[in-house]
């Protein structure tokens, strides 16, 4: 039945029985559907996410000021998202290569096959290494560490349009380490004053002092921040990372021509659904966590 | 298609093969019947415990003694946290284990491929792994019963901070982690087995089965499957989460708790987000249970009643918009968690609707029942016994939905009520309507009438012994979930009243035994089924008896009409086989 799969079907007889309806095999709907259900799983996170945010939205870090690293880049020069952007750019185009890959299966086109899906393995692989970079430089944080304020803690805070306040925040308020050693109250998206001498010395003997981040600490702000961080795209790293072994087996039976003599490449399809999947959640992450 | 490829022959089996790691689906039905009758056992006996305490608060019990040892029931009283515990397993496996996987599995494997006119399931293989999922999940859950710290206690929806904290009390432990594991393969299972019960009935049907002949069984079988396709990933969400705070220092459910004189450094996060997550399960999970039972009640009323079902399509439609509303009221669980009163009224709104297609079931019953030749089988007893039910629990499902209401009805007994009648008594009935219907589909043989027509009565009238008091109670505040309400003088007018439940509970407790022995003998001694015993028109009673891998020697049956031709104007008998032609100038369906 498989091998008719891409033959279309009369409609008179379409969901009449007897024959599959949606002219897919089995197997292909039962992906679908299990896409369906997966897509449910990262609603379930991104919500969650979103509703973290909207509750600690005066204070949830701006990932901008967070995420600015590049590869071989000296710190001080700030290229806001450009790498993450990067790792976006490659996962599309594998997905670009894998609609090739399913292409060249449908002419029987076994080299084609071939090349097309080992690409689509090495981008799931640079995919999956820029995210442990991108980890690696998130956990071990920024150069100097902030100290925690308690709520409480009045101060006077700078406007992105330059118009000044004094308020407390609430909890949330951190002290920035300068290079100079001087303080720089922050805020998420407010700025407040820098504090010198004997403030600085009461704040750092008072308050908690913060490096880098992980699943209990934060420096950037907020702790749901880091822990919706490291639990979605961890999870959409499984993910990746189960695409990319998934696509691995399927190289090497494609290479062994165990599909070629089966008389179609279905397999490479099934794979693919699952890989612009997961694609497309990094589009939905990408968009949550870092844009919006 | 493997499955058709080895259809005709009927090759020889190992015992393992056939018995135990069988990929064929009547057998697989069997296996989530059976345990699914374990695990209610060890859920219907807790629950009867814990009754033991409602009823006699702090008095001593040699039974409690025997079953739960010197640690949680000294000199036969039952210890508190035990009392917890014993709660939330009952509310766990009779919800999860017996109503979720055992009705859902036990009847879309027997009878999605048998009324569909398909060799097997979609993939035989995958259909085993679910209910090896389920088998090993029901392990772990039994598991989590004897370790030192004991069971989970949260309660069956595990809400933090109880369930995030280990150090929270005795069930917040160990027995909290296994509870998690035990759930993760469960989802596992719901999720393998849904994507096959959905994809066998989309693609698998034999000619001429339109989606329009599809019996009502199918139909609610088939929305069931996307209904827990779309609502336990999110459960599996909410699980994660929940298993990162217990772990790993998270602090998605946990904010500003003090514990032990010590305030918590896991903060900012909002216990209020994982009910969401939850009862965005937990609400299509009521529709789970029910969609099912509504379904078997169809197919066996109208058999019996020897009528068409009424309103087939209103019937389709209305399974249909239950599955979607049942996705957008979540939050009537919630009126009391601080939820914007705006809120609060649309999520009102949306849960009344629900009334509507419920109604319409509920009138479509009794129309099809209405001026019937009705034959009252046990199966046919216990289905309108369902309606009952579902009527009754059902109305003060519009009481609770009303939000300004639900603040005083929260989580007293008028819930418990509601629940346990509309959900809890209706699916159970409708399981064993089920059992008694299909009973010589599955073992080849028929089950004791007199048997069946005693368990009937005294599993009806005891179950609304049980639940009918509680409205009382919950109408006069007494809360769920405590240990003993004796602290409270203005409760004392119940303690009467909570004897006579409790000895209610005791008398259907024990009725079930009754239907095991009829169960588990007539298996062996039984009489011998016909081909097809109840003159039904679906399908699966044009099988041999004999059961053979492959359901039907040569050919697939071929469908020309729907399922419900009983008693046609003009036809010698008074039921017509799907597998019959239709005559010249006659016309298919409720026209």
């Amino acid at each position: 039945m498989a091998a008719e799969a891409s033959k279309p079907i009369d409609s008179k007889v379409l969901w009449g029985g007897g024959r599959s309806p949606f002219s897919v095999s089995y197997g292909k709907l039962m992906m679908w559907f299990f896409l369906i259900s997966d897509a449910l799983t990262f609603g379930g996170f991104l919500g969650a996410l979103g509703f973290a945010r909207h509750k600690f939205e005066a204070v949830w870090p701006v990932t901008e000021q967070i995420f600015y690293h590049f590869p071989f880049v000296p710190h001080d020069i700030h290229l806001p998202l450009l790498y993450v952007a990067l790792m976006t750019f490659i996962l599309i185009v594998s997905s670009v290569t894998m609609v090739l890959a399913v292409e060249a299966g449908h002419r029987m086109d076994k080299k084609g096959v071939t090349k097309w899906l080992a690409l689509t393995v090495v981008g799931g692989f640079i995919f999956l290494g820029s995210q442990a970079w991108e980890w690696s430089t998130f956990i071990h944080g920024s150069d100097h560490g902030v100290y925690k304020l308690n709520s409480g803690f009045t101060t006077e805070l700078v406007t992105k349009d330059g118009d000044k306040t004094t308020a407390d925040l609430g909890s949330g308020i951190v002290a920035e380490i300068q290079a100079d050693e001087s303080l720089l109250i922050k805020n998420g998206e407010f700025i407040g004053s820098t504090v010198t001498g004997e403030d600085a010395e009461a704040i750092k003997s008072t308050a908690e002092f913060v490096h880098g981040a992980s699943l209990t600490r934060n420096e950037y702000g907020h702790q749901l921040y880091a822990d919706f961080f490291f639990f979605i795209t961890g999870f959409h790293g499984t993910h990746v990372l189960s695409g990319v072994i998934l696509n691995l087996v399927i190289l090497i039976n494609v290479i062994k021509g165990v599909y070629h003599k089966r008389g179609h490449y279905e397999m490479v399809e099934k794979s693919g659904l699952y890989w612009h999947f997961v694609d497309l959640v990094w589009v939905f992450v990408f968009t949550f966590f870092y844009l919006v | 298609m493997s499955t058709q490829a080895h259809a005709a022959e009927h090759h020889k089996e190992s015992f393992v093969s056939k018995y135990i790691f069988s990929h064929d689906h009547k057998m697989i039905a069997k296996q989530f019947l059976i345990t699914g009758m374990v695990m209610a056992t060890i859920g219907m006996a807790m629950s009867l415990l814990f009754r033991l305490q409602l009823a006699w608060p702090g008095e001593s019990f040699s039974v409690l003694n025997f079953f739960l040892g010197d640690k949680w029931a000294p000199d036969g009283v039952l210890d508190p946290n035990m009392y917890l515990a014993l709660g939330t397993i009952h509310g766990t496996i009779m919800v999860f284990f017996l109503l979720t996987a055992g009705l859902s599995g036990t009847f879309a494997n027997l009878l999605i491929p048998l009324q569909i006119g398909a060799r097997d399931m979609a993939s035989g293989f995958m259909n085993m792994l679910s209910y090896w999922g389920f088998f090993i999940s029901s392990v772990i859950m039994v598991i989590s019963l004897f370790v030192e710290s004991g069971p989970a206690s949260a309660g069956w929806t595990v809400y933090p901070p109880l369930s995030a904290l280990p150090q929270a009390m005795p069930g917040s432990g160990l027995g909290m982690t296994l509870w998690l594991v035990s759930m993760v393969f469960f989802i596992a299972s719901q999720l393998i087995g849904g994507l096959n019960y959905i994809v066998t009935v989309i693609n698998l049907r034999t000619k001429g089965m339109k989606m329009t002949r599809l019996p009502l069984t199918i139909w609610a079988i088939l929305v069931t499957a996307i209904l827990g396709l779309l609502s336990f990933p999110v459960l599996f969400s909410a699980a994660l989460l929940l298993l990162f705070d217990r772990s790993f220092g998270t602090a998605f459910y946990l904010s500003d708790i003090y514990i032990a004189g010590e305030a918590l450094t896991q903060t900012g996060g909002s216990p209020i987000l994982y009910q969401h997550l939850f009862w965005f399960l937990g609400h299509p999970e009521v529709y789970i249970i029910l969609l099912p039972a509504l379904g078997l009640t169809s197919e066996v009323i109208s058999t019996n009643a020897r009528k068409p079902i009424f309103g087939y399509r209103a019937m389709v439609g209305s399974i249909l918009a239950i599955g979607f509303l049942s996705f957008i009221v979540w939050g009537h669980h919630m009126f009391v968690t601080g939820m914007d009163p705006f809120i609060g009224a649309v999520f009102t709104f949306t849960t009344l609707l629900i009334a509507i297609p419920s109604a319409v079931k509920a009138f479509n019953y009794i129309t099809t029942l209405w001026k019937g030749n009705i034959r009252f089988t046990p199966a046919m007893m216990f289905s309108i016994g369902m309606v009952s039910t579902f009527i009754s629990g059902g109305l003060t499902g519009i009481i609770l939905a009303d939000s300004a209401l639900d603040i005083n009805l929260h989580d007293t007994y008028f819930v418990v009520a509601h629940f346990h009648i509309v959900m809890g008594l209706s699916a159970v009935l409708a399981m064993f309507a089920g059992v008694y219907h299909w009973f010589p589909k599955m073992y080849g043989r028929m089950m004791n009438m007199k048997l069946g027509y005693a368990h009937f009565w005294l599993t009806f009238i005891s179950g609304y012994g049980v639940f009918f008091p509680m409205h009382f109670f919950g109408l006069a505040g007494v809360p769920r979930r405590y240990y003993t309400n004796s602290e409270f003088p203005m409760f004392d007018v119940f303690i009467d009243l909570n004897i006579l439940v409790t000895v209610f509970a005791i008398i259907g407790g024990f009725a079930q035994l009754l239907f095991f022995f009829n169960f588990f003998y007539s298996m062996v001694r039984g009489p011998k089924a016909s081909q097809n015993p109840w003159k039904s028109n679906t399908l699966e009673w044009t099988t041999p008896v004999e059961h053979i891998h492959g359901n039907w020697p040569g050919k697939l049956p071929e469908v020309h009409r729907w399922a419900y031709d009983y008693s046609k104007p003009g036809k010698e008998d008074d039921f017509v086989p799907q597998t019959v032609p239709l005559e010249e100038g006659e016309k298919d369906g409720e026209h």
